[in-house]
């Protein structure tokens, strides 16, 4: 199986997130960088995929230069090769240009599985999944929870998640998977792993390398436009009580007053 | 008018609430068509709804594949429709599906896309809550036609009875290379309690439950509320509750009229998924829990006394 998995380097899931004021793009420049949460997942399940079937794993990521401690990343956790996007022209790419952009370096890799995870901690569209799958012609099976693969008949199957269970969903390979938090446990990089990554191939393409041309790439280009970005009125603390053995009935006299009840 | 298109959702059928929310908004911002996609005989169903809300034109999409096939089948009948038609936009409803379907089209059109609306202008200028309602952003679409993803709860909805125009929508057979089956779908658990994105209350639990059969308290006091029913990331990592059930950064984002905390500390993590609901009322034993500094009513106590007390007080005033 040749697999490719994307993923993202985003400010810190714990540090406050803000916008550069200028450009009204996410500020990656003042906080904490690390790979998208989510994402270990989907490296997770490449390995598990890669030890019980065989083939090899490929990082594929789109950012800035320091995006390379994110790739390096999952390389110590056990990937072989890596491709790195970099250009500063792609500053600012929405979700639609990052997916052609993404797919573009992708489809040279031919790969049998494409996996990405359900969603970005920063931008939180959840939907870079679908978009691969739109842009490179390949059955979605997203919002999985369980993944199998049948590498004999060439087919995956996946359990995909529905607000009341779940939905059996069956695809032939090539095929574009997007994992949800706890399909697996991601491993911790070993010692060994972390000193094997810096050996491991890394290829870093610049956005003309990848085929892209200037006047579609980046913020000038996006299909979207901010307008305005303001922080949110701060929430007042409202009552606080201490419970004195009637706290329910406090609360339910609250909810009363507000008409919430 | 311009015609505003939005894709029902619905669930074998039966409308579901934003339905109806966002053929309101639809009709602030121009003429509604409502685009329904599903399996043969499910539209009958949904008929009678679409009318009440206002739908001028209805554009019916049945076919086994709709209903068999992930995204694609409502991705190809809406594409079609923003060319044939060139809607002024299109409206979704941000659910999994419905926004892996909106994004696709908008791939597929050339189209812009805003996801996560909260509101949206007569100039189709979209406000949305960033970085969990932490930054306000107000963006417009530049290209193509403005794919609009809106949030649950955003709008009230009003109805408008009419009878719609219907015009029935051919979909193109599944191509298998390209698409995925639906082989089986599997109830795991059937609450009988609303959507957690469109509820009107919710209650969740946290780390404070302390164990898996404890969430029968926050499941009593949802019930008696008419609430729906989610769970910290702490709760569901522990394996308390359904991953589903999840309020959060990654989990789901609520924005309901009431929503009660319990036992939850209200790290950055849980508190951007649910801190644009209209009232936040938390339970904790620990008076340093970062929840106080945004509720509008915080009782420091112990939940175990609270919740049942509570429970009880909100079916007296139910019976009396």
């Amino acid at each position: 199986m040749n697999i490719v998995v994307t993923v993202k380097q985003v400010p810190d899931t714990w540090a406050e997130k803000k916008l550069d004021p200028s450009t009204k793009v996410t500020d990656r420049k003042s906080v904490d960088n690390v790979m998208n949460e989510m994402d270990e997942y989907g490296v997770e399940e490449a390995l598990k995929i890669k030890e019980a079937h065989g083939g090899e794993v490929t990082i594929v990521t789109m950012g800035p230069e320091k995006a390379i401690e994110t790739v390096r990343k999952a390389l110590s956790m056990g990937a072989d090769k890596a491709v790195h996007l970099t250009d500063t022209g792609l500053g600012g790419s929405d979700a639609l240009q990052t997916s052609a952009a993404l797919a573009k370096v992708i489809s040279t890799l031919s790969p049998d599985i494409v996996i990405t995870s359900a969603e970005a901690s920063d931008a939180r569209g959840g939907v870079m999944g679908a978009l691969l799958a739109e842009r490179l012609g390949l059955p979605q099976l997203t919002q999985a929870r369980k993944v199998t693969v049948d590498p004999g008949a060439r087919t995956v199957q996946i359990e995909r998640l529905a607000d009341n269970g779940y939905a059996l969903v069956e695809a032939s390979l090539p095929a574009v998977i997007g994992v949800v938090e706890k399909i697996n446990q991601p491993r911790y990089p070993s010692f060994k792993g972390i000193m094997a990554a810096k050996k491991k191939p890394l290829t870093t393409l610049s956005a003309a390398d990848a085929g892209l041309s200037a006047d579609e790439i980046g913020l000038a280009a996006a299909a979207s436009r901010v307008l305005d970005a303001q922080p949110s009125p701060p929430r007042q603390s409202g009552t606080i009580v201490t419970d004195e053995g009637d706290g329910g009935n406090k609360i339910a006299e609250f909810l009363a007053a507000q008409k919430l009840i | 008018m311009a015609e505003i298109l939005v894709l029902v959702e619905h669930a074998d059928g039966e409308p579901k609430k934003v339905t109806a929310e966002l053929l309101t908004l639809a009709r602030s911002l121009g003429e509604a068509s409502a685009v329904f996609v599903g399996a043969p005989g499910t539209y009958a169903k949904a008929k009678d709804y679409l009318g009440q809300y206002g739908a001028g034109t209805v554009y019916v999409a049945e076919s086994q594949d709709a209903a068999d096939y992930v995204a694609t089948p409502a991705v190809d009948v809406l594409a079609k429709l923003v060319t044939e038609k060139s809607p002024a936009a299109l409206l979704a409803a941000a659910t999994p599906d419905s926004r892996e379907i909106a994004a696709r089209v908008a791939a597929r059109t050339g189209s812009g896309l805003i996801w996560d609306a909260t509101a949206v202008s007569a100039d189709l200028t979209a406000t949305q809550g960033i970085f969990g309602g932490a930054t306000i952003v107000s963006s417009s679409v530049t290209k193509g036609t403005p794919v609009l993803v809106v949030r649950p709860n955003s709008t009230a909805p009003e109805a408008a009875p009419g009878t719609p125009a219907e015009t029935v929508v051919e979909v193109t057979p599944a191509d298998a290379a390209k698409a995925a089956k639906i082989v089986d779908r599997v109830v795991e658990a059937k609450s009988g309690r609303p959507d957690l994105t469109e509820a009107q209350v919710v209650v969740s639990g946290g780390r404070g439950l302390g164990a898996a059969e404890h969430f029968a308290l926050v499941e009593k006091l949802a019930d008696t509320l008419g609430a729906a029913v989610g769970a910290s990331r702490a709760a569901t990592d522990a394996g308390w509750y359904p991953h589903q059930n999840q309020v959060g950064q990654t989990g789901k984002t609520v924005s309901p009229q009431l929503y009660i905390a319990v036992g939850i500390s209200g790290a950055i993590q849980h508190r951007a998924g649910m801190q644009t609901s209209k009232t936040i009322v938390a339970i904790n034993k620990d008076p340093e829990a970062p929840i106080f500094e945004f509720a509008d009513y915080g009782l420091v106590g112990d939940l175990f006394n609270v919740v049942p007390q509570l429970t009880e007080a909100v079916e007296a005033r139910k019976t009396s």
